[in-house]
């Protein structure tokens, strides 16, 4: 609980400036704090005084934080594939391994994995953990969480990365839970701190504020990292690590969910993910016909569209173009918006993008706050014109 | 069939607005809401259960205020609400948060069906729904956008999934978490605003529910928020002028340099 000490407060009301919930108010030259606060410590750290101090209360015997070492990578593995967001993972790990002087391990659970075992050695790690069975050819939640918490158990590692994936959001709050271990969600940035503990960077508010996280008395740390925001590291086929195939049969791979069928969507939406130039539309083109156009553009750019979620409820595209927080997540090297006003719901799915393009008739438009360049005006008018631009350069 | 829905009061994250200038959150006119994916969850239920049969409790942790939220599920066809409120509460991360609806559920005599939202709009991690599941031994699938059918001991339904969707078979008792593709949340009828008007939110506190305090909030909690800050403005900006002509071959050039 956060406690304010009454007789050192001198109402100057630097809390309440510093508190991102509005959870800290002063009332008659007292600061007083209310049921929104989330104990972030902010306003703590800010009151000059020191009237501010958070009661723990009785705190969860220490672990023995010693007794973990090794930082773990989820070679997440779907359908003959590892995913792009491990090689991300390897890399950043690569350097937190390093900096920890400890070994990097990938855990690899699936079915007819072939040699991405090498693949994951390649990329950085210096061991690779596997389980090749047919129980765990379809994820689901319970296999996967079992083996992978049962290893956890058996290995003690310091940190556990998962990519912040649609199977990685779904079965690492499970390991966490069976743990006991602090997890962090959907990661932007990662470092190590001058006692050795990973400190955690993650949006929250739908984007609005960044918090760090960090775990000081339990182990292991667990973060699941947003794709295509940490680097992969160039492969290195020559580089060494020692592979080891575990024993399915000491671990629980029973499942009380049973995939029926998967269904791949079309590989265009799988090329939005990973395009280096992304030209979206929003509502603002109006109709499919103002799609065309964007399309012509997308087009001469070599690029892939994407929509914002105005244009898919209106039904000028199909879902699986939409970016945002309920759509995809995109960081192309370049971002060009027509017609989208830059609502955070779409800015959490494309603010990491290196260059953004804003296209907009009104200036006050919110996507201009993150444009690296911005243009006020009718994109009728604009997009023609830059199209035939684009093409008489070509 | 006994359904439970976990519902989440949250600040209205839509209305908040970074102030380009300070870059500091403006919290004018944010108020508290039910968190949206909630909103589909209870949707969810309300409707398995008048087409299955069955009671539909809306369950939220939170001050004492959520009760209004509540009142909201109610109104919108949820059969009773409970409310867990508790100072201890405080701090909680999501493991301290599924220990404490964990206790919640047992004390309301488990369920066949307990529905969450796929993320709460303000920790936005999405970590709830599958670490209360496991607490509870439940089988478990997330994002689901679709329930085709429910049958005596399992449900077939929709997974959405990274690069497309899994249909799936999910033996019940189940907890799943839902996008809010999955339905059109009805408005709160006639009927349904005066049930909420009578209706009585039970509360709880930490001992009702037989929650061991160490577990609770802050204490019970291995995660520290060691800083809060603004996000980054980004580096170079810049709005482009003259004509309109002048305007498109500026971008063009700068295009031309990027790709
Ligand atoms: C829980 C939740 C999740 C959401 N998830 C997403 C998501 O994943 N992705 C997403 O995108 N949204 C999402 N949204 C919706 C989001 O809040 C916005 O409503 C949406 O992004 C708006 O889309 P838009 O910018 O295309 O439309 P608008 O906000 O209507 O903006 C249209 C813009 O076009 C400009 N314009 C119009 N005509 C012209 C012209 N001729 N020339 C130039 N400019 C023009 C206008 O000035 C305006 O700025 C979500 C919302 C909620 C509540
Ligand atoms: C800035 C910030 C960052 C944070 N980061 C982390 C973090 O990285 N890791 C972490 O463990 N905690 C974190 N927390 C704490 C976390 O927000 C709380 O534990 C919160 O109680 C639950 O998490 P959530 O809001 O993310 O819910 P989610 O897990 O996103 O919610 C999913 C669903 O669970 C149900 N649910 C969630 N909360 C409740 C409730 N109180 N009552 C009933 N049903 C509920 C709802 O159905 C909801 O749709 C953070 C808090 C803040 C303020
Ligand atoms: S910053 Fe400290 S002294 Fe100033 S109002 Fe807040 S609690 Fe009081
Ligand atoms: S601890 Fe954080 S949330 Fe609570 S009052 Fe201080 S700044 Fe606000």
């Amino acid at each position: 609980m956060l406690k304010i000490d009454e007789k050192l407060c001198i109402g100057c009301g630097v809390c309440e400036e510093n508190c991102a919930f509005g959870a800290i108010t002063v009332v008659d030259d007292l600061a007083r704090v209310n049921d929104k606060c989330t104990l972030c410590g902010n306003c703590v750290d800010n009151c000059e005084v020191g009237a501010l101090f958070i009661e723990e209360g009785e705190v969860v015997p220490k672990t023995d934080l010693a007794a973990y070492s090794g930082v773990w990578v989820y070679a997440e593995f779907r359908q003959g594939k590892i995913a792009p967001v491990v090689l991300e993972l390897l890399g950043a790990g690569r350097g937190l391994a390093d900096e920890r002087g400890v070994k990097l391990s990938a855990v690899l659970l699936g079915h007819n994995l072939g040699d991405s075992a090498r693949e994951l050695i390649a990329q950085g790690c210096d061991e690779v953990l596997q389980i090749d069975n047919p129980a765990l050819a379809d994820f689901t939640d319970e296999p996967y969480a079992n083996v992978l918490s049962t290893l956890i158990k058996q290995r003690r590692p310091e940190i556990v990365l998962a990519g912040a994936t649609a199977i990685g959001r779904s079965f690492i709050p499970q390991v966490a839970t069976v743990v006991g271990a602090g997890l962090t969600a959907d990661c932007t940035e990662l470092a190590i701190d001058e006692d050795g503990s990973l400190l955690q960077t993650r949006p929250a508010f739908g984007g609005n504020i960044m918090a760090t996280i960090v775990c000081p008395d339990t182990r292991p740390q667990m973060a699941t990292v947003r794709p295509m925001v940490m680097k992969a590291l160039p492969p290195d086929p020559h580089r060494r690590g020692v592979v080891e195939d575990l024993k399915a049969e000491q671990f629980n791979l029973t499942s009380r969910v049973r995939v029926l069928s998967s269904v791949i969507a079309e590989p265009d939406k799988i090329r939005l993910a990973e395009a280096d130039i992304v030209v979206a539309g929003g509502r603002g083109l109006e109709s499919a016909k103002g799609f065309a156009l964007l399309n012509e553009l997308a087009e001469v750019m070599g690029g892939s569209v994407a929509a914002s979620r105005a244009a898919v409820d209106a039904g000028w595209i199909d879902y699986p173009y939409q970016v945002g927080q309920t759509g995809k997540t995109v960081a192309p090297k370049l971002y060009i918006c027509c017609g989208i006003s830059g609502a955070i719901q779409h800015l959490v799915g494309m603010q990491s993008s290196e260059t953004i393009i804003a296209i907009n008739r009104d200036a006050a438009a919110p996507i201009f706050n993150v444009a690296t360049y911005g243009i006020v005006a009718d994109l009728f008018e604009i997009l023609p014109l830059l199209i035939d631009e684009l093409k008489g350069a070509k | 069939m006994k359904i439970i829905i976990c519902l989440k009061q949250v600040p209205d994250t839509r209305n908040v607005r970074l102030d380009p200038k300070t870059n500091t959150m403006s919290r004018e006119g944010v108020e508290s809401i039910m968190n949206p994916y909630d909103r589909h969850a209870l949707e969810e239920g309300v409707s398995l259960a008048a087409q299955y049969g069955g009671t539909v409790t809306a369950l939220s942790m939170g001050p004492p205020q959520a009760a209004e939220m509540l009142k909201e599920a109610i109104a919108c066809g949820a059969d009773q609400g409970v409310l867990i409120s508790d100072r201890a509460f405080a701090g909680a991360d999501t493991l301290a948060t599924t220990y404490t609806l964990a206790n919640a559920v047992l004390a309301l005599g488990a369920a066949d069906l307990i529905i969450c939202g796929k993320q709460a709009i303000d920790g936005d991690t999405a970590q709830v729904g599958p670490g209360l599941a496991r607490r509870l031994d439940l089988a478990y699938a997330s994002c689901i956008s679709k329930i085709h059918e429910v049958r005596n001991d399992c449900l077939l339904a929709r997974r959405m999934m990274d690069d497309g969707y899994d249909e799936l078979e999910i033996t019940l008792p189940a907890l799943l978490t839902v996008v809010r593709e999955i339905n059109e949340p009805r408005i709160p009828s006639l009927k349904g605003k005066m049930n909420a008007r009578k209706a009585v939110i039970k509360t709880f506190n930490a001992a009702d529910i037989g929650a061991d305090t160490a577990l609770l909030g802050l204490a019970g909690s291995p995660t520290r928020v060691a800083r809060v800050f603004a996000p980054e403005v980004r580096g170079e900006r810049a709005m482009l002028e003259g004509t309109v002509i002048e305007q498109v071959k500026e971008l063009a050039a700068k295009l031309e340099a990027i790709i």
